[in-house]
């Protein structure tokens, strides 16, 4: 059901507008099967395990009320999903080819290669420190508006000084990070947690985990281009 | 060929299961050292992230072996200079010599753009979690269905632009600096509760079956636009597909209370 439209639209683009038939059609039909299957599972296994989970130790950890575990808890959880995330993987290697492109790399397998783990390093350090500050956030419920509006200024204005070849990949960074199993979790983290604390709201506060994780590596990757290229004034 | 499809599952079941072990390992570490109780419903959880893993790894499967490899091939033959002059020799001639392109030639790409942006984020799995936690504590009061279908719009549009973007070879920071500055001001005026749903709901978005796809549009796009690198202008459709859903996400919220207020106007 939820992949019919994706279906839809690829059917009507290479029939009415490029007007040549399907490659290999016995093999998409038995893909389309796939993935609907496949996403039947895996709704049924975030109803039954993430969710209960997170929200689990999210209450546990109120309960509990030692602040520094659920924050120290938060940093790890970002850090540990982000540096496994296949898709930083790929962009990462991507614009390591680029710097050494640039010229502002050796271009060797090392040189390339420590640019690389660099630069996931430096992601998977970011969305940890938000996941923690994020936490932060809710047990003190401030308003996430201060964060939005205080981190998208110095993005503008990191930008302004940032060398050109890394601000397309800095800004992607942001939201690549959030994988299919960290935010089922991380959501569920958010919204136990402002579930268990007095005072707070699940849908005001328990929300903007992911918004944060998504901000910060923006922040920290354009950083890391200023280190590696320096300053573009 | 049914052979091809289990043997991939199979490569595909470790290597999600590696994605997923870090995660099992800093719940354990912090379950036995900072919680110290013991889990309840032990199998049931085992049971559950098994069927996570085994469902996830079916799914990339399929994506991989059938719609990622249209995804792709539709990008390029859409992009294709003998596609988009109808096989003009002069015409083809003439773009490639003034570099400068007339955007409005790529009119089924941004179609392509807008209907795959669309139609990817409906089927985000990531997206379906977030949807149905919002309407649990909600009660209802934001749809599943209302907070997809915004988002998807959201990521439609960011698509769309993102790719004329990349064929007027306009700076990337101008437009997410203009788009920052919209959503910020947008955001006061927002109804409070929409405000940190919305913005999660960029990050959101940009997961197992959008960001392939796009990326591969984004690409194919600017290898084959003259005058565009694949490197430097391949790059930022992402950042284009998380930024507009947190515009969208709240307006529908604001449209939402407005014919709410309505409704209670005229019902005295």
């Amino acid at each position: 059901m939820d992949v019919f439209p994706i279906i839809l639209v690829i059917a009507f683009f290479q029939i009415i507008i490029i007007q040549k038939p399907f490659p290999n059609l016995d093999q998409i039909l038995l893909g389309i099967v796939l993935v609907v299957v496949g996403l039947f599972i895996f709704i049924l296994g975030l109803d039954s395990a993430l969710f209960p989970i997170g929200e689990k130790m999210a209450n546990d950890f109120a309960t509990k009320g030692n602040a520094l575990w659920i924050i120290f808890f938060g940093f790890a959880l970002g850090f540990s999903t982000t540096i496994a995330e296949p898709a930083l993987t790929v962009v990462a290697g991507k614009a390591g080819a680029l710097a050494a492109g640039a010229g502002a790399i050796k271009d060797n397998p090392e040189s390339i290669g420590s640019f690389v783990l660099g630069l996931r390093l430096t992601v998977a350090f970011s969305v940890g420190t938000a996941i923690s500050l994020g936490v932060l956030r809710i047990i003190k419920g401030w308003p996430l508006i201060w964060f939005i509006t205080g981190g998208y200024s110095l993005i503008v204005i990191t930008t302004f000084f940032a060398p050109a070849q890394i601000i397309g990949i800095a800004y992607d960074s942001g939201g690549i990070t959030t994988s299919t199993i960290t935010v089922p979790l991380v959501a569920a983290l958010g919204v136990g947690l402002a579930t268990a604390i007095r005072g707070r709201s699940p849908i005001i506060d328990g929300f903007g985990l992911i918004a944060l994780a998504s901000l910060n590596p923006i922040i920290f990757v354009l950083g890391y281009g200023i280190f590696v290229y320096g300053l573009n004034i | 060929m049914g052979q091809d499809f289990i043997q991939a599952i199979v490569n595909a079941l470790g290597g999600t299961f590696k994605d997923i072990l870090p995660i099992i390992l800093v719940l354990g570490f912090f379950q036995a050292v900072a919680i110290r109780k013991k889990i309840q419903n032990l199998p049931t959880i085992a049971f559950g992230l098994v069927l996570v893993v085994i469902g996830l790894s079916i799914f990339i499967v399929g994506l991989e072996k059938c719609v990622f490899p249209i995804g792709t091939q539709m990008a390029n033959q859409l992009t294709d200079l003998n596609f988009l002059t109808s096989g003009d020799e002069t015409v083809i001639a003439a773009i490639k010599n003034s570099i400068k392109i007339d955007p409005a030639i790529y009119l089924w790409t941004y179609v392509f753009a807008f209907l795959i942006g669309f139609s990817t984020t409906l089927a985000e799995p990531a997206l379906i979690a977030v949807a149905l936690k919002a309407k649990e504590i909600t009660t209802g009061a934001i749809s599943a269905w209302g907070l997809r279908i915004s988002v998807a719009l959201g990521v439609a549009f960011g698509v769309t632009l993102g790719v004329y973007r990349i064929v007027t070879g306009n700076p990337l920071h101008y437009y997410i600096a203009t788009g920052y500055a919209f959503l910020l001001v947008q955001t006061y005026f927002a109804p409070k509760m929409i405000v940190p749903l919305a913005y999660d709901s960029g990050g959101v978005t940009t997961s197992t079956v959008t960001v392939p796809l796009i990326a591969a549009l984004g690409i194919g796009l600017a290898a084959n636009v003259p005058g565009r690198s694949p490197l430097i202008d391949g790059f930022g459709l992402i950042a284009f597909a998380s930024l507009f859903p947190m515009i969208t996400v709240m307006a529908y919220a604001m449209i939402t209370e407005i014919l709410a207020a309505r409704k209670t106007t005229a019902d005295k």
